[in-house]
């Protein structure tokens, strides 16, 4: 598999949340606009990246028994980073991102990867399908922000684009799951047709 | 009357799957049959209320007096991630029936955030300890109608003519989306 594939197949191919259906908890729940849904993802791949870099470097010193817990440990490490610097420099997205930052530890897209990736490929595709892996989970969370945020509120990243009353039901948790559910299925027929 | 209000919160007002949207993997996952649905939200009720209870002591006792409490997700994680291991020898050696039935769904909670989920949300209320247990179980009960409902819904969903490009997952979140609006009805009870 050449590198590039290796990026590109986590955008449609592959799409942790659309096809996978990885990490769906964070997905439904921080997508009330577009910009929560991009820091979410943007978070994520951080994780991703760090951790999928650490695995790979450590895996061979890793025994294969404990090897889960190792993965959570070094997985929570970084996500504790996140954390940490989110509060410091972006106080306004942690508070609303709340449970959520600390819940990337258990986000199965994480541990996934780690598990069925890194522990067995190179430093460098590691790298490379950590990254891609988290902007298509980045590209899919901001799809799903935009939408509900233009029918729930009638604006896209926080610019107003009309002036009457929109359908506030697709920014409160109904709407999460409604919006999601057309998603996939619009996915599903474009990969078929791809 | 504090009680009753951290319980009817829990289970109905802010539902831990389609409130706060914890604990959705399994939601989707496992709900394919009423059966295996009560089988996990056994589990689920078993394990998150030892973790609540274990978490709040090492926050209280191991993590506050030594002002660590940054170190709060991974201590957590780490909890929770053996307390389960734990759960699963101790069952196998008393009780082979229990075993037998929750068996096959411990090794899953552990990566189920309505576990951690749970036991974050009880530090962050600043709940006392048997507050926390009570918000524990409740959440557990919570997920469990959540969990139950839905399955009985897709038992149904089954036997039903859906598009052909709607069939599976889209059509089983559309069916979430209005159990949630559903549940939207309880908004407000509880303040």
């Amino acid at each position: 598999m050449n590198q590039w594939t290796n990026f590109t197949k986590g955008f449609i191919k592959e799409n942790a949340v659309f096809v996978l259906l990885l990490g769906l908890c964070p997905t439904l729940a921080v997508t009330s606009s577009a910009i929560n849904g991009m820091g979410m993802g943007l978070a994520t791949t951080f994780v991703l990246v760090c951790s999928n870099m650490v695995v790979t470097l450590v895996k061979s010193f890793i025994p294969d028994k404990v090897r889960i817990p190792a993965f959570i440990v070094i997985i929570a490490s970084f996500v504790t980073i996140v954390e940490l610097v989110m509060q410091a420099y972006v106080p306004a997205l942690f508070d609303t991102l709340g449970i959520f930052i600390p819940l990337i530890v258990v986000n199965c897209l994480v541990l996934g990867r780690a598990e069925g990736f890194a522990s067995k490929q190179s430093f460098i595709s590691s790298l490379i399908d950590g990254l891609g892996m988290g902007l298509g989970f980045t590209f899919a969370l901001t799809l799903l922000g935009s939408v509900r945020e233009m029918l729930g509120n009638g604006s896209i990243f926080d610019v107003k684009f009309t002036t009457g009353d929109a359908i506030l039901v697709f920014i409160l948790q109904p709407g999460a799951f409604i919006v999601l559910g057309y998603l996939i299925a619009i996915i599903n027929k474009l990969r078929k047709t791809a | 009357m504090e009680y009753f209000g951290i319980i009817i919160g829990a289970i109905f007002v802010s539902n831990i799957v389609l409130a706060q949207f914890l604990g959705i993997c399994p939601f989707l996952g496992v709900s394919g049959k009423v059966s295996t649905s009560v089988g996990m939200s056994g589990a689920v009720l078993f394990v998150m209320t030892l973790a609540t209870l274990v978490t709040w002591l090492i926050y209280v006792y191991v993590l506050v007096p030594l002002g660590i409490t940054f170190l709060q997700t991974i201590s957590f994680i780490l909890v929770i991630a053996s307390l389960v291991q734990m759960v699963e020898i101790v069952l196998k050696k008393i009780s082979p029936p229990l075993y037998q039935a929750l068996g096959i769904f411990l090794p899953l909670i552990t990566t189920n955030c309505a576990v951690l989920g749970v036991a974050l949300l009880a530090q962050s209320k600043n709940l006392d300890l048997l507050q926390s247990i009570v918000f524990a179980v409740a959440n557990a009960i919570g997920f469990a109608l959540a969990m139950i409902l839905f399955a009985g819904l897709r038992e149904h969903l089954n036997l039903m003519q859906v598009p052909k490009g709607m069939r599976g997952v889209p059509i089983a979140l559309v069916t979430a989306g209005i159990l949630a609006m559903a549940f939207m009805g309880f908004a407000g009870m509880v303040k």
